[in-house]
């Protein structure tokens, strides 16, 4: 697409097109291309190759899981009941997409106009990572077709779980219509967005307790296995904290690196609003992401102190928590401090790239590496990680969909 | 337009937090404090000095609970050696319960076995994680679970202290938790106990009220001090439970963990479930404070014309 556009091509942008006639959804599901032209396009993408690979070996797996249910794709532990699909697709998805609520609070509550351009795209790696993240569970549920049944059919509200299906359900719908906008903008609804935007405080209201309870109840799962997690990465007051507190800087850092690929791979749907002000945007966000990092520091630390842990530090297990703690956390700091002192959004860029990898290390230890500490370790079997791999595309190939189509990176021209 | 969206927004609002509170309040009710059991709630007292380590409660088990034949026949002692991951044999989704031998060191008697299988805890924590609260722990001491609304989220098999709760992953249709409920249904319901218990050629275990076990099982360290350890595993361990074990070496040598400590598994959970409410009600007052706050300069901006009129 970058080639087409440097020939001269402009993706649809508004309602008319340069002759002034309007633009038919399929045109604008097209993006304004023929649809041989468009298919010859995405048949030159090598990356549509590489995702065609993925789902010619996931797929008849997924499959697969169905038929022949989860023993076939697990290693059907009793003692690891979860494994990969909620160790990354649950506890890595949920924090990666609080920029959602990250940047509603930014833009609409406290004021800061200035973050506009990319608050969008926020708010839609917020909705899809949470999307995909109830995937991954649907894909690990052993009856998925059951999923209601703690909201209407038999209703267990003392459990920390109850509080996370409520919460990620309420959330999705509050996404989906703070998303409503730049839906309505490119169908063409003006009422939908005005009256979205009639209530956009409440929704981001509602968006920071949501986020801040199950964030929180994700991290208050686990206080359910004390003894079985590894002492280091176990704290019944500090649990919820630590995983909200690290939600804040997973968000931000998922943000500056999805905007990072955006202005890689599809700067041609990006406009110059975006494109422009992207390094200014990258190092405000990294400055958020800072102080949330400094602060979950220092409140990791006092949980070793709380709860007296500092002699494991010296064990096999403590070397590996404070590699944890310097990739996943010193490491990005110190890069986003450098970048925001230099003025170097690609410092910035590194240091969320970093802090991402951090993120899935620190809820890969607590879910699975460091669960079960004193048995024995579960290596996953290989079909749960192609299922997570082609779970992980769609979610790729959905992202890039709606980046395609939707003003996310551009601003649609009435 | 700015009025219109604070009206809209303390609807909106209000709405949510009614929503919400529902469940914050629900939540409180269960952070009460530590419940303790029934009282008269029925256990078992196992006392592993006298077990032989012949099966014979498995294949009690097996029969009653209408369970697949095993890979190998019940009186293979074979098993006592298999190890699955460096572990001992545990339950599974065909077998509620199992013995296990433990080789003690300069024991006279020989090795140690260890039957194991639920241990119906008054405070279980499988129950308190269920979010479709399929598990009821029934006046009478057994920890039930309905099938019929189990989503299959495994959370109790996280919670569960002693590794208990078993899944049929095999099925694809119907796939559930598998885990001793005491014979609740045909024989603890009506008074009599499990089917392991009678089966026991040994007279190993022992059925009767909770509390009475309690006495028994002390009792009998004192008139045995030299013998036994003076520990009823069970009595006090998280918050609990209905199976308690009486042993002559110490428990950690047959695989009991021995630092579960005496709160209920809930009471770790609880320090996330207080600040539940405390979110719901602070945060829309604070953060819309903050929306005040930090668009306090557009409010003097919209005050002033209106002023000079």
């Amino acid at each position: 697409m970058n080639q087409l556009v440097k020939q001269g091509f402009s993706p649809v942008v508004s309602h008319r097109k340069k002759d002034g006639s309007a633009w038919t959804v399929k045109e604008k599901i097209f993006l304004g291309l023929t649809p041989g032209d468009y298919f010859s396009e995405q048949f030159r993408n090598p990356f549509n190759w590489i995702l065609a690979v993925i789902y010619a070996v996931g797929l008849p797996i997924i499959i697969g899981r169905f038929i022949y249910g989860l023993g076939w794709v697990t290693h059907s532990s009793y003692d690891y009941p979860w494994g990969l699909f909620l160790g990354f697709g649950l506890f890595t998805m949920v924090p990666l997409s609080a920029s959602g609520f990250m940047m509603g609070t930014t833009v609409e509550l406290f004021g800061r106009s200035d973050f506009k351009p990319i608050e969008r795209l926020g708010l839609l790696n917020g909705l899809l990572g949470y999307l995909f993240a109830v995937v991954f569970l649907q894909v690990d549920l052993g009856q998925p077709w059951r999923l209601i049944y703690p909201m209407f059919v038999s209703l267990g509200p003392a459990a920390v779980l109850f509080l996370v299906a409520w919460h990620v359900a309420t959330y999705l719908s509050c996404q989906i219509a703070e998303l409503v906008p730049a839906f309505a903008e490119w169908m063409g609804l003006p009422r939908a967005k005005k009256f979205i935007k009639s209530i956009v405080l409440g929704l981001t209201i509602a968006g920071i307790i949501l986020s801040t309870l199950h964030q929180g109840a994700l991290g208050g799962l686990f206080t359910y296995a004390p003894g079985k997690i590894h002492p280091l990465w176990y704290s019944s007051p500090f649990q919820w904290f630590h995983f909200l507190c690290s939600a804040i800087f997973a968000g931000l850092s998922m943000l500056i690196v999805v905007s990072t690929l955006c202005k890689w791979f599809m700067r041609w749907r990006c406009d110059e609003n975006f494109l422009n002000s992207l390094d200014r945007l990258t190092l405000g966000i990294a400055k958020g992401a800072a102080l949330a990092l400094i602060t979950y520091l220092a409140i990791k630390l006092i949980a070793v102190a709380h709860d007296n842990e500092w002699q494991y530090i010296f064990t096999g297990w403590g070397q590996w928590f404070l590699l944890e703690i310097t990739i996943g956390v010193i490491v990005p700091l110190i890069l986003f401090t450098m970048a925001i002192r230099n003025d170097s959004a690609d410092l910035a860029r590194l240091g969320a790239f970093i802090a991402v990898l951090g993120i899935v290390l620190n809820r890969l230890n607590t879910a699975l590496i460091a669960f079960n500490w004193n048995l024995y370790q579960d290596i996953p079997h290989w079909r749960e990680v192609v299922i997570c791999i082609t779970v992980y595309s769609t979610y790729i190939v959905v992202y890039r969909a709606i980046l395609a189509r939707m003003p996310i990176l551009y601003t649609w021209k009435e | 337009m700015k009025k219109l969206n604070r009206r809209f927004f303390l609807k909106g609002g209000m709405a949510g937090t009614a929503l919400l509170a529902d469940t914050g309040l629900a939540k409180k009710a269960s952070a009460a404090d530590t419940f303790g059991g029934y009282p008269d709630s029925m256990g078992v007292l196992v006392d592993f000095t006298k077990c032989v380590g012949c099966r014979s409660c498995e294949a009690a088990c097996n029969k009653e609970q209408g369970l697949p034949a095993p890979d190998k026949p019940f009186d293979y002692m074979s098993v006592f050696d298999e190890r699955h991951k460096g572990q001992k044999r545990r339950t599974t989704e065909k077998a509620y319960t199992v013995v296990n031998r433990y080789n003690i060191k300069d024991r006279e008697q020989g090795p140690v076995f260890r039957k194991f299988q639920c241990n119906h805890c008054n405070e279980p924590a499988c129950l308190t994680s269920c979010f479709v609260n399929a598990y009821t722990k029934t006046k009478e001491g057994a920890v039930i679970y309905d099938p019929t609304v189990c989503v299959g989220c495994r959370t109790c098999m996280i919670a569960c202290p002693f590794y208990v709760p078993a899944y049929s992953y095999s099925n694809p249709i119907n796939p559930v938790i598998k885990k001793c409920i005491m014979c609740y249904d045909t024989r603890l319901k009506f008074g009599r106990p499990p089917a392991c218990v009678e089966a026991c050629p040994q007279e190993v275990m022992t059925f009767g009220k909770r509390k009475d076990l309690i006495k028994l099982g002390h009792n009998r360290i004192q008139k045995n001090p030299e013998k036994y350890i003076d520990h009823l595993y069970g009595e006090k361990e998280v918050g609990g439970t209905a199976w308690m074990y009486m042993s002559d070496v110490p428990f950690e040598e047959l695989g009991f963990n021995t630092h579960l400590g005496e709160q209920p598994i809930i009471s770790y959970v609880k320090e996330f479930l207080t600040i539940v409410p405390m979110v719901l009600t602070i945060w829309p007052a604070l953060f819309t404070g903050f929306y005040l706050l930090a668009n306090r300069k557009e409010a003097f901006k919209n005050e002033k014309p209106s002023g000079n009129e």
